[in-house]
């Protein structure tokens, strides 16, 4: 076992772990639209007023902030299949786990975002709706949310920046993103060095840009807010 | 339960000002009364003004009747309509959510905080409910907007934000935009008291003058027992959930009859 840094080996793997990168980012931004849409979903579902529709959204909520992402992940690819249910329906190659696994999971998360977003619109502005006899449609679709939803792009961007670094644990299903990559170079040529150290600096060159984004995303809410 | 009139058509036209029904209207939190069998008439056009200690509950006179809290017992009437009730093969009973926004219709209120749209320019926050409830078309409501703010004296602050509003023009909006809604009836919750001094002025001056069309119904709780003077057809002092006294104006200021009354206005007129 060799450790040190091959400058040529690296290169010669450069373009593949790239690939495996390129398929971990698509994981990670087909999971944020699941986790934008449905977290508003969970949210408003968590708010309303029928109990059969919040006290099962609450509970469903709670059970995926309480689990490990790998259990759902695992529960999806290899315990769905084994239902009754048609074998169309229930199972799916790695890649769509993995973007519904990381959908779902951090649609949880997004929820409690919106949530506070939504918490955070003062009383006054549905007073003022109930005054003008807006419907409550309205209220959400015209008073609310807009001003919700700003708030809440923070505390998002914060969970997507966090998702994507979740998202290799697709390897653990056999899909072929970066890390996954990396470990078949591992296992093929006895090098570790090389493929884990340009791992790293690939998330690296996503997420300090994109985290960077969130805290200027942070301080421009905060300034129109105020 | 109190005997309720059957509804009676009055022939008054769709829109004009409301008369406004209150009997026997109970609203508790809690162990705290704040409602004790309440009632009380106002008439079309009337502008009652309520004062009374902070706390007595005067405030949620006003968001009973536009339905912010619901009342315990008790019927409240928006001209011929009840507004808690609808009639149902002879009887009264609860209304539908449905029954209670049509009657709503007739009501508006502005609020001590103004709760303005802060994400809207002054124009669409008086555009918004005309848009969205009354099916006003986009032009129609802008028209109807912009006609509104030049009435409350803003015609020059359309595309101004809420934010780049002083408070009191940021009241007028809020005056505005309820009007846009042709209310019957229109309530005023402290609608000064979050106001530097000097801005008092320009929205007094704008109910004056809605006082003085008698378009609507007011029913205003107010701290201005100058304007209240002026304007009031009617003030009631209320305390601990029931009108303690009413009358007009100068017989409540110079001549109160209640011990309470006159306590209550020695403290408020020597600060």
């Amino acid at each position: 076992m060799q450790t040190r840094w091959d400058w040529e080996y690296a290169f010669e793997i450069l373009p593949d772990m790239v690939q495996g990168m390129l398929i971990t980012i698509a994981v990670t931004l087909i999971g944020i639209v699941i986790a934008v849409i449905l977290g508003l979903f969970l949210a408003l579902g968590r708010r309303s007023s029928l109990k059969w529709l919040s006290y099962p959204t609450a509970w469903f909520i709670e059970f995926v902030r309480s689990t490990p992402l790998l259990i759902q992940i695992y529960m999806l690819f290899y315990a769905l299949p084994a239902t009754d249910l048609p074998r169309w329906l229930t199972t799916w190659p790695a890649f769509v786990t993995m973007f519904v696994a990381l959908g779902i999971h951090y649609g949880c998360y997004a929820s409690e975002a919106y949530r506070a977003g939504i918490e955070s619109v003062p009383r006054g502005q549905w007073e003022a709706s109930t005054s003008l006899n807006l419907k409550i449609k309205t209220t959400w679709r015209s008073v609310i949310l807009p001003q919700a939803i700003p708030r809440s792009l923070p505390p998002l961007g914060n969970y997507f920046v966090a998702m994507f670094k979740d998202a290799p644990i697709g390897s653990a299903i056999a899909l072929s993103g970066v890390l996954f990559v990396a470990r078949a170079f591992q296992s093929a040529d006895f090098r570790t060095v090389e493929p884990f150290t340009i791992a790293g600096l690939l998330f690296l060159a996503v997420s300090v840009p994109a985290a960077a984004f969130v805290r200027r995303l942070e301080r421009r809410v905060a300034y129109e807010s105020s | 339960m109190s005997q309720v009139e059957p509804v009676m058509p009055t022939g008054s036209s769709p829109k004009g000002a409301a008369s406004v029904e209150m009997k026997q209207v109970v609203k508790a939190f809690g162990e705290h009364v704040v409602l004790d069998k309440l009632d009380l008439d106002v008439d079309p056009g009337e502008v009652v003004v309520i004062i009374g200690p902070s706390g007595s509950g005067k405030t949620t006179i006003l968001r009973v009747v536009m339905t912010l809290e619901r009342i315990d017992e008790g019927h409240i009437r928006i001209g011929d309509r009840q507004l808690y009730h609808e009639e149902k093969e002879g009887q009264l009973i609860k209304a539908s959510e449905k029954h209670i926004r049509e009657v709503r219709s007739d009501i508006s209120m502005v609020f001590q905080h103004f709760n303005l749209f802060p994400h809207m320019s002054a124009q669409r926050n008086v555009m918004l409910a005309p848009i969205k409830v009354r099916g006003h078309t986009e032009d129609q409501a802008a028209e109807n907007a912009k006609r509104l703010l030049d009435r409350v004296g803003l015609g020059d602050k359309l595309d101004h934000r809420p934010s780049e509003l002083s408070g009191g023009q940021k009241q007028r909006v809020a005056i505005a935009r309820s009007l846009a809604m042709e209310p019957r009836v229109m309530l005023f919750d402290e609608v000064t008291s979050a106001l530097d001094p000097e801005l008092v002025g320009e929205v007094l001056n704008v109910l004056r003058e809605l006082a003085a069309s008698g378009d609507m119904t007011m029913m205003m709780v107010t701290h201005e027992m100058g304007f209240a003077s002026e304007m009031a057809d009617r003030v009631l002092m209320f305390d601990k959930g029931t009108i303690l006294e009413q009358g007009p104006p100068e017989q409540i200021f110079k001549d109160p009859q209640q011990e309470r009354t006159k306590n209550f206005l020695k403290a408020v007129l020597s600060h």
